[in-house]
């Protein structure tokens, strides 16, 4: 039979906020992690404001070893242990340094790309005939499946230890994979998550196709603006977003808290046709995605109460709530609550999903819908489909039983996850 | 140098990737390097090219292969040291 799926423990590395508390706090708040970046600044890009995580090096020492820390240069990885960590530690489940693994829990994280930082020093060093000097870690720090390696080592995993990959739906696949690792009773618990480099080098691609905001430079807070009449792309961000997943069983007999239960999901892909293409979304794929999640749920389309956007601040925003519209089958009056977690700290790429994943298991949790900022101004547009009072600018404290999040990304993918408020049974 | 002074650098320089610190603190020119000091063997490479640092001196990949105790590492040392007239 299959097994129910609950959230027992989350750790976020975000922008605005590192910690599960900072985080929550910023997020209630309104608060913009979005600032100037001199860097970019400096390499004369387009767009010159971005949202990176602020992390001590106190703080770092907490999670990586001396050793561990020489010849570090991936920010990615970082932010994905802490992350990572942070869940584990908050979902109370231990840590052992027994010779044997805990062969019940794995890890399923993704990336984008991994220590891209530490990739140019490699390169630099293998132009420079002096790849003998590389050092040992160049592989682990820029293998794809690094941050899931660096997890699986830290906690003792011995069940599927992965990292996916599939651009800006990564962090909800990763949910989606480890949701069904565990209702199809292949682990008790996996550790969820994704995570995405920080700087130039990870960014310059996004700034080259123009799709990054140049308008804001002198008012970085103000630069990602989801939904609103003034959007002009969207502002690079980076981080991890880190969900220990684990059967309702196991969370019972442990006593564990329970964050949201997960009724369901669905990943698809437009196959870039019809309307898609490798930067655009078939539409009637993401409806689609979006019906087949909420079938899978066992969730009627008017019983969704929120609505958690992928809503990047570009032209697409407009499209993508009239896919929720047409996929919900909801008129103005009756539209959902919608806001986008981009507004605060852009776009974090790969760990879009898993950090927006949770921001939306908070406000279920804790019966709130964070305000969204930057879009005082409503694209018409998107005013003529939703009611300006399900797009609020301020906090509104409300009890929601049903939230649905979506991402989607290059290569016409797309996921939604169907959350519910978890309430003893 | 002389060997005390050059055994005393190299566990300085072991010392980072050393899992047993019990071993560090007794280590002599018998200390083996991975059953000893418990240093993971992908790390060998890492105390390599901190001791080429350290002396300014170059080791070759079958010097490499050699590098798997104390006592080993330090002849390699003074004999490349020596070749330099650098003692």
């Amino acid at each position: 039979m299959a097994k129910r799926v609950v959230i027992t423990g989350m750790g976020v590395v975000a922008p605005n906020g590192v910690g599960l508390t900072a985080f929550t706090n910023a997020i209630k708040q309104g608060i913009s992690g979005i600032k100037h970046d001199p860097e970019l600044e400096r390499l004369q890009f387009s767009c010159q404001i971005a949202g990176k995580p602020e992390l001590s090096d106190e703080l770092i020492a907490k999670y990586l070893t001396d050793l561990e820390r020489r010849n570090f240069n991936s920010s990615g990885i970082l932010y994905g242990i802490i992350a990572g960590m942070d869940a584990w530690q908050d979902a109370n489940l231990p840590i052992s340094n027994a010779d044997e693994p805990d062969w019940d829990s794995g890890t399923i994280f993704g990336t984008g790309t991994s220590g891209i930082e530490k990739f140019r020093e490699a390169i630099y060093k293998v132009d420079d005939l002096q790849v003998r000097k590389l050092g040992s870690t160049v592989v682990v720090q820029t293998m794809a499946s690094g941050i899931s390696a660096y997890l699986g080592g830290k906690l003792g995993l011995g069940n599927q230890v992965s990292s996916n990959s599939s651009a800006c739906t990564t962090g909800t696949e990763s949910i989606l994979m480890a949701y069904e690792r565990i209702k199809t009773g292949q682990a008790s618990r996996m550790l969820a998550g994704s995570t995405s480099d920080s700087g130039p080098y990870i960014w310059g691609g996004f700034d080259a196709m123009k799709v990054c905001t140049f308008k804001h430079n002198q008012e970085p807070e103000k630069g990602s603006r989801p939904m609103s009449a003034n959007a002009s792309g969207f502002v690079p961000g980076s981080g991890a977003g880190a969900l220990v997943l684990e059967s309702l069983d196991s969370a019972l007999a442990r006593g564990a808290k329970i964050y949201a239960e997960i009724l369901g999901g669905n990943i698809n892909s437009g196959g870039q046709r019809g309307s898609g293409s490798m930067t655009a979304p078939n539409a009637i794929a993401v409806q689609r995605c979006i019906q087949t999640a909420l079938h899978n749920a066992d969730i009627r389309p008017d019983a969704v109460d929120a609505i958690n956007g992928h809503l990047t601040a570009t032209s697409k925003d407009a499209l993508e709530v009239q896919n929720w519209a047409i996929a919900l089958n909801r008129t103005p009056e009756h539209f959902p609550y919608i806001n986008s977690l981009k507004a605060m700290i852009g776009h974090c790429l790969s760990a879009a999903g898993s950090i927006e994943c949770i921001a939306s298991v908070l406000q279920l949790q804790q019966g709130f819908i964070f305000p969204s900022i930057n879009c005082e101004d409503l694209n018409p547009e998107i005013a003529e489909l939703v009611n300006k009072n399900k797009v609020t600018n301020q906090i509104m404290y409300q009890n929601i039983n049903i939230l649905a999040k979506a991402s989607f990304g290059f290569g016409d993918v797309n996921a939604c996850i169907i959350f519910k408020k978890y309430e003893n049974g | 140098m002389d060997k005390e002074e050059l055994l005393t650098k190299l566990k300085e320089i072991v010392a980072p990737y050393t899992h047993d610190k019990d071993a560090l603190a007794t280590i002599s020119p018998s200390t083996d390097f991975i059953k000893d000091l418990k240093i993971n063997s992908a790390n060998l490479v890492d105390v390599i090219l901190d001791v080429e640092e350290e002396f300014d001196i170059e080791i070759d990949n079958l010097e490499m292969a050699r590098m798997l105790n104390v006592g080993e590492t330090v002849t390699i040392i003074e004999d490349k040291l020596k070749a330099l007239d650098r003692k």
